[in-house]
């Protein structure tokens, strides 16, 4: 018998005994229905109350946020940013429409280079599929528009928030990701983060960054 | 470094407490994260009704980990994945070992997983040579110094700065011997600095798992560091280190459980980097893991279900328990003398190497109780303590003077009017045998107490002689 069937025969053994048939219905019909739990209170608001939460936790972990009318001030925002702390006027991109739409040379002397991140990148930059409120955490889905070392390799990760993107609660992302992926589909990797990389495993002492970025900046567009 | 020594507890004990520089880094340790966790849980009110949710969700997994199992094997296939079964370590490190040499890999990066530890899969590969290299920052001071982790999220809890210091600067010998490391940050970005390397010509990322997801053939990771990403994303092939009881139903379940585990482990509100990863590349991806493989360990896990043990597969491995219990706090998670320490280590242990070989774990208790009031899983520690207590009596694994004493004990104990003779006796016999003092310094049979501290002399009457008088 292979590793397979000793490991589930086992543990079919020692279950309570039931009728297969609604067990499995159990199962079936807990993972269509896939029911929210309790959603805590504290993101849940208009999107005032909302950026404001989002705001106040994403500093509480050590990034940085400004919120913006206009999206195509973002050129200028994102110069003004690596301008403040020190960095080469160079980002990195990936395919995403809405930033390749944007009026980049608005960001005068700022590069904008195309694709997934080499070690040699000071700064990036991503649109976010979703912002949550609840803990400051931004959501970044893989693919091409935005390739997953855009959140890891560079220095700083600057991220672009559309306001209509910032919910509530975790929830409300998982609702937008199977509406554009369909039931039961994820894209290869789904990343939430909470602010710059940070470790506290010498004597509990919190120090930034570890291994991903030293800043992460969100710009909200209003 | 890494064998096993649970069974010697008791000298385990005794070496940790004579360690002075354990004894400093232990004493920070419990009250930070006790303050953590305690700000974090007053932020959220609904976190003890979350608790309830998170421990409902897991019993309802383990009623049909079956079918989940199946469910989630099914999915993973399904989006271009592995899985790969194992029954015993042996098998698990067969089979990463067959995924490493299929990559031609000579270095693996590593993120932080505990089965990893269980499945001692770093000397195997070394063994076989393949250069295994930890990149979270605890696990990578630990390697360097060919140790176990002693805390379940926080692997060098038990080291100083300075300890830190001197394995820097014995291993990074390629470096300026006249630097400057006596700040944290300055070892922080030592370190960052070496692993950057290494993930970036790593042929292989090995990562643990917080939970698999049935719905969608998803495994999560947890970390602040982000070196689990890096890990994980810049090799060509990701493997997954899991056990079979880190099934969850859906992405729904999933965040329910998230709410309380960083709460629980670290007090923060949610972990810097949480990560989804679902099958390997998929068409037009410009970056990420090429081969996505998980390993499904058992070992002894299947045989808990159904049994009084069953709830320790609720655990999420946050650590609170550790941070929260006197004993660990006292020794450290060494002395533990395997992979899981504290209070849950001392449940686990024991399902997974037998009681014959962990039969001091259970007994380095308290029962003060509050691993089981801070656990987000709920999870009745001290009652499962308790079992293992009797487990370890029914199979005679105590010593003939210690089984001898409860006999005689039990037998006095069944007889009512004896016993409130002998115990009115042996108090009037003591009473005066500290008169003026109210406190003596050596009792028959009991030096086991009075090597270390006096025994309070019984004072007045007994408890029986005060109750039958307020009755009357």
């Amino acid at each position: 018998m292979s590793a397979r069937e000793m490991i589930l025969g086992r543990v079919r053994a020692k279950l309570p005994k039931g009728p297969e048939g609604s067990r499995r219905e159990a199962v079936e019909r807990r993972l269509a229905e896939h029911a929210p739990h309790l959603i805590p209170a504290r993101g849940q608001g208009d999107i005032e109350h909302r950026i404001r939460v989002f705001t106040e936790m994403m500093l509480a972990v050590g990034g940085t946020v400004e919120a913006v009318d206009d999206i195509n001030e973002v050129p200028h925002h994102v110069a003004q940013y690596l301008r403040g702390g020190n960095l080469p006027a160079v980002v990195r991109r990936g395919a995403d429409a809405l930033l390749a739409r944007l009026p980049w040379h608005r960001g005068g002397a700022l590069e904008v280079t195309e694709g997934p991140a080499v070690d040699a990148d000071r700064a990036s930059i991503s649109h976010a599929f979703a912002g949550i409120a609840e803990s400051g955490t931004i959501v970044q889905i893989s693919g091409a528009d935005n390739p997953t070392t855009l959140n890891f390799l560079p220095e700083a990760h600057i991220v672009v928030l559309e306001a209509a993107d910032l919910f509530a609660s975790y929830e409300e992302a998982w609702t937008k990701l199977r509406a554009r992926l369909g039931e039961g589909n994820m894209p290869r990797t789904v990343n939430m983060i909470s602010g710059p990389s940070r470790t506290a495993d010498i004597e509990q002492t919190i120090v930034r960054p570890a291994h991903g970025p030293k800043n992460m900046h969100v710009i909200i567009v209003r | 470094m890494t064998e096993m020594s649970t069974i010697t507890f008791k000298d385990n004990v005794t070496k940790a407490l004579a360690d002075d520089k354990l004894q400093f880094a232990m004493t920070e340790t419990g009250p930070r994260f006790i303050a953590k966790r305690t700000k974090a849980r007053e932020a959220l009110p609904e976190f003890d009704a979350l608790r309830d949710q998170a421990r409902d969700i897991k019993d309802h997994v383990l009623d049909h980990l079956d079918i989940y199992l199946e469910t989630y094997e099914a999915k993973v296939k399904e989006t271009g994945g592995h899985v790969h079964w194992a029954e015993t370590p042996d098998d698990a490190r067969a089979a990463v070992l067959e995924i490493c040499r299929k990559a031609n890999a000579k270095m693996v990066t590593k993120g932080k997983s505990m089965i990893s530890e269980e499945i001692d899969l770093n000397q195997h590969l070394a063994a076989n040579g393949i250069v295994p290299v930890e990149t979270d920052l605890g696990e990578y001071i630990i390697q360097l110094r060919n140790e176990r982790p002693s805390h379940i999220i926080a692997p060098a809890v038990h080291l100083t700065r300075d300890q830190v210091e001197a394995d820097f600067r014995r291993v990074h010998t390629h470096l300026d011997p006249k630097r400057d490391l006596t700040e944290i940050p300055a070892l922080v970005e030592e370190a960052r600095a070496i692993l950057r390397q290494k993930y970036l010509t790593a042929d292989v990322g090995i990562t643990g798992a917080n939970f698999l997801i049935a719905e969608t053939g998803t495994s999560i990771i947890v970390t602040n560091e982000g070196n689990g990403d890096l890990t994980q994303t810049l090799p060509k092939v990701h493997i997954v280190l899991a056990s079979i009881e880190k099934l969850v139903p859906t992405l729904e379940d999933a965040t329910t459980i998230l709410r309380v585990l960083a709460r629980s482990a670290t007090g923060q509100d949610f972990s810097n980097y949480t990560t989804f990863s679902t099958g390997g590349r998929r068409p037009g991806d410009p970056d990420g893991p090429v081969e996505y493989h998980v390993i499904l360990l058992d070992n002894g896990r299947a045989n808990v279900l159904g049994t009084e043990f069953q709830d320790m597969l609720r655990c999420i491995r946050c650590g609170a328990c550790l941070n929260h219990c006197p004993v660990y706090n006292a020794v450290g998670g060494h002395a533990y003398g395997w992979v899981y320490p504290g209070p849950i280590g001392s449940v686990v242990t024991p399902a997974l190497v037998g009681i014959e070989n962990a039969r001091h774990l259970p007994n380095a208790s308290t029962f003060c109780g509050r691993c089981e009031e801070v656990c987000p899983m709920r999870i009745p520690i001290p009652k499962m303590l308790r079992h293992w207590r009797e487990k370890e009596f029914e199979r005679h694994l105590q010593p003939t003077s210690m089984r001898w004493g409860l006999g005689l004990w039990a037998w006095i104990a069944k007889r009512p009017a004896l016993y409130r003779k002998a115990t009115a006796l042996a108090s009037r016999v003591l009473a005066n045998q500290a008169v003026g003092k109210g406190r003596l310094k050596k009792v028959p049979l009991a030096s086991g107490w009075t090597e270390f501290r006096d025994l309070p002399a019984p004072q007045g009457k007994t408890f029986h002689q005060m109750w039958k008088e307020r009755r009357s």
